[in-house]
């Protein structure tokens, strides 16, 4: 098995678009409706990403 | 007017044999539960969710985390984990089988690979909700 490493940032990157993917096709009933969801979950989780990068760099002085 | 409120019937439990086998199929293989059900688009889908992340989390060299005593944090931590890695199914079985067993070390990349080895588990089993909310009628 390689090995690999990820940055913090490709890791909750990659990490956001499966929860994403999977919180899309359970949740929802229409496959529009699916999709929409799924985006919306992956936009959060990279707006929280950003948000909490930018709180812990102001954070740390 | 009673101050008590009546509770609505409580819904009788579907059979076992109606969603036992895609519950325990999604179990096994990620998305088998969907593909049993013939839902092959978000069967597709959820395996390639679930093992996406399992494989990372191996490749990261994430830790398999065994049960463990000790305080209740850490009894809920590791417990807990060995639970949702056991969740995954067959992949966890197949890592298991070929001797992977990466002891626990510092450094962050180890600890996303473990946390997505954990989480791999938990989307597995809301694939088996979903699985089950189908074969049961209650979601197309």
């Amino acid at each position: 098995m390689p090995k690999v490493t990820l940055s913090h940032f490709e890791a909750a990157l990659l990490f956001s678009l499966c929860a994403s993917l999977v919180l899309g096709v359970v949740t929802k009933r229409t496959d529009r409706e699916r999709l929409v969801y799924g985006a919306y979950c992956f936009a959060w989780f990279v707006v929280v990403l950003f948000g909490l990068g930018w709180l812990m760099y102001l954070g740390h002085g | 007017m009673s101050s008590k409120q009546k509770k609505p019937p409580k819904e009788p439990m579907p059979p076992l044999n109606v969603w036992g086998p895609a519950v325990a199929l999604a179990w096994f293989v990620p998305g088998g539960g969907h593909f049993l059900l013939k839902r092959y688009g978000r069967a597709g889908l959820l395996l390639l969710a679930v093992v996406t992340m399992f494989l990372f989390g191996l490749m990261m060299r994430g830790e398999f985390l065994k049960p463990q005593g000790g305080d209740l944090l850490t009894m809920v931590m590791y417990y807990g984990g060995f639970v949702c890695n056991v969740l995954t199914g067959i992949p966890y079985m197949i890592a298991v089988w070929f001797g992977y067993a990466q002891p626990d070390v510092a450094g962050a990349v180890h600890d996303y690979g473990t946390k997505f080895l954990v989480t791999a588990g938990l989307l597995n089993v809301l694939a088996m909700v979903d699985a089950y909310e189908i074969a049961i009628g209650k979601k197309s």
